[in-house]
């Protein structure tokens, strides 16, 4: 338990009679980035909101840094930083004095806030109402009213949902920054896979409350089979030559066929079967499922 | 302890640049300056009556008073229980709120306080500036006799009871507007509270007491019986203020609970 920053226990949490998560068994290892992906309306909101005790869990099933929650609920408080879905800020007060109003509740020196403001690129729109920020602006004050308080733990609920290109590759760097310097531990919840695939380096996938696979991103990447794609100039009568001769094919299309890669030997002997029947092979690679894909199949099978 | 205060400051740095805040300073400053330039520009028609000093500061007070106890002050309170808690819904900001390492009893009591607050000041102004304005009064039309008469204690009796006796509504709406983020719930409930509480208070009927609107009403209505025999000597803890406060107290521990329990979802 020692080396998990979070930890649930075969946590189940229901609205009424709707069950939102079953059986999850979260283990956010300390110092990682851990991505928490999910198509929309799989839990994972409902998980962080479980997380930060904004939502009661049954006793026993959530520990963060060891302590069980409901029962440590301040302590741990102490050392968690949150955005939640859209970030709440306060409409009528200036980006500043939201920070400002984030270190009063939390007891600590007001200089923090402009220190923020730099640190996520809002200083220019410091004394603007927040109210008329844009999208991105707010994810970003968001994201420096989680920091605030310059937390062990920090949960960030799609952080970079409405954030330009840009934006989000500020996000990215600022989260790799963040557990690689200042070895914070982040959540990361998204459901894009590419987005968590280069920062994250464990992932949680999560489908109608359920966890389908929890491990490191290399793991996640070797549950993913290698095809052989073959670009050949007549697919019709290669795929009937292919298929004669005992191998299976997975996909076809009129520019290339899709097969099971088993060996690199295999792939030689193919090539010059199809070379032999007068094919013109004009390339053939080993090609890995892309991840995004991978992430579709867990899901849908689910 | 230091939760609590922390919470306070918080609510009052929030707040501050928001019409519940201001309302709290321009509502006493624009009824007792509307009604002391009623008082200065017919000052002729006034001075006929040659009122004695009591009775001239009686007009003088109560046409404050009286606005204030029946129709003004309930929707005072409705307003100042629903903007407090409005803030938070309005942005979203409960599962923030919630998040921040402080106790929950700290964040409502602070809420609460605040709100409690607010409805003090107000009051306090009031107190103060009919007190202010009346003498200012004197000043700018010396025949008046606002100056031999000192109506202080019957200033601080009569607002100390009204502050007292919103308590129990405060209370009632804090926690309506807490549970429900839109506007008319607690409005529409308060409104009706407030007519039915006028007008069971008006008929005089034996249990209008444990009706926390009508407690703003009544607590003045003795204020007023009572002071043609003594005007010094009225008691401030009538049945309504017990009434009041006990329905603050039980509503404010109620509240608590529904807090505890909140699932921000």
């Amino acid at each position: 338990m020692g080396n998990y920053a979070i930890e649930t226990v075969g946590l189940n949490f229901n609205f009424g009679n709707q069950a939102i998560v079953k059986d999850l068994s979260l283990q956010v290892p300390k110092g990682s980035i851990y991505g928490f992906l999910g198509p929309n309306g799989a839990g994972k909101t409902t998980t962080i909101k479980i997380l930060l005790n904004l939502l009661k869990s049954p006793s026993d099933q959530v520990f963060i840094f060891g302590k069980e929650i409901n029962n440590n609920r301040i302590a741990i408080l102490k050392r968690v930083g949150a955005l939640v879905e859209q970030p709440a800020i306060y409409g009528h007060l200036s980006g500043k004095e939201n920070l400002i109003n984030r270190c009063i509740l939390l007891g600590i020196k007001k200089s923090k806030a402009s220190e923020m403001l730099a640190l996520v690129g809002l200083t220019d729109a410091a004394d603007k109402k927040s109210a008329k920020y844009s999208l991105g602006m707010k994810q970003r004050l968001g994201i420096a009213l989680a920091l605030v308080s310059d937390p062990e733990l920090l949960l960030l609920d799609e952080p970079t949902n409405g954030l330009d290109p840009n934006g989000i590759i500020e996000v990215r760097n600022l989260m790799i920054e963040l557990a690689v310097k200042h070895h914070k531990t982040i959540l990361v919840s998204s459901h894009l896979l590419a987005e968590i695939e280069r920062t994250a380096t464990h992932v949680g996938i999560i489908n109608k409350g359920q966890l389908l696979f929890q491990g490191t991103i290399d793991e996640l990447h070797q549950l993913s089979k290698p095809m052989l794609e073959i670009e050949v100039d007549d697919t019709e009568k290669a795929a009937a030559l292919i298929l004669e001769s005992g191998y299976e094919i997975t996909g076809q299309t009129d520019k290339k066929i899709t097969i099971p890669f088993t060996s690199a030997q295999e792939s030689a002997t193919l090539n010059a079967l199809l070379v032999q029947n007068g094919f013109k092979v004009s390339s053939l690679y080993q090609q890995r499922k892309d991840l995004e894909n991978l992430f579709l199949d867990i899901t849908k099978t689910n | 302890m230091r939760s609590l205060y922390i919470s306070l400051v918080s609510e009052f740095y929030k707040s501050k640049k928001t019409l519940a805040f201001w309302a709290a300073i321009l509502l006493p400053l624009i009824i007792c300056g509307l009604i002391t330039f009623g008082f200065y520009t017919s000052s002729e028609k006034i001075l006929n009556f040659h009122y004695p000093p009591i009775v001239l500061w009686a007009q003088y007070s109560g046409a404050a008073l009286n606005v204030m106890g029946l129709l003004v002050m309930p929707f005072y309170v409705i307003f100042m229980a629903f903007s407090v808690n409005n803030i938070e819904h309005k942005n979203d900001t409960w599962k923030t709120l919630f998040a921040q390492p402080l106790n929950k009893l700290s964040i409502y009591a602070a809420k609460y306080l605040y709100a409690v607050g607010l409805i003090f000041i107000s009051l306090f102004l009031f107190a103060s500036l009919t007190y202010g304005f009346g003498h200012l009064l004197q000043v700018l039309v010396p025949q008046y006799n606002f100056n031999q008469y000192n109506p202080l204690s019957i200033l601080t009796n009569a607002y100390t009871k009204l502050f007292l006796s919103s308590l129990g509504i405060l209370s009632l709406q804090f926690i309506l507007s807490l549970v429900w983020a839109d506007f008319l719930k607690p409005m529409g409930i308060g409104f009706v509270g407030t007519i039915m509480g006028i007008i069971t208070a008006n008929v005089g009927w034996k249990y209008a007491y444990l009706i926390p609107y009508c407690l703003p009403t009544l607590s003045l209505r003795v204020t007023k019986v009572k002071k043609g025999v003594n005007p010094m000597d009225f008691p401030v803890f009538t049945q309504e203020i017990w009434t009041s406060l006990i329905y603050a107290l039980i509503l404010f521990i109620v509240g608590y609970f529904i807090v505890s329990r909140k699932s921000i979802k």
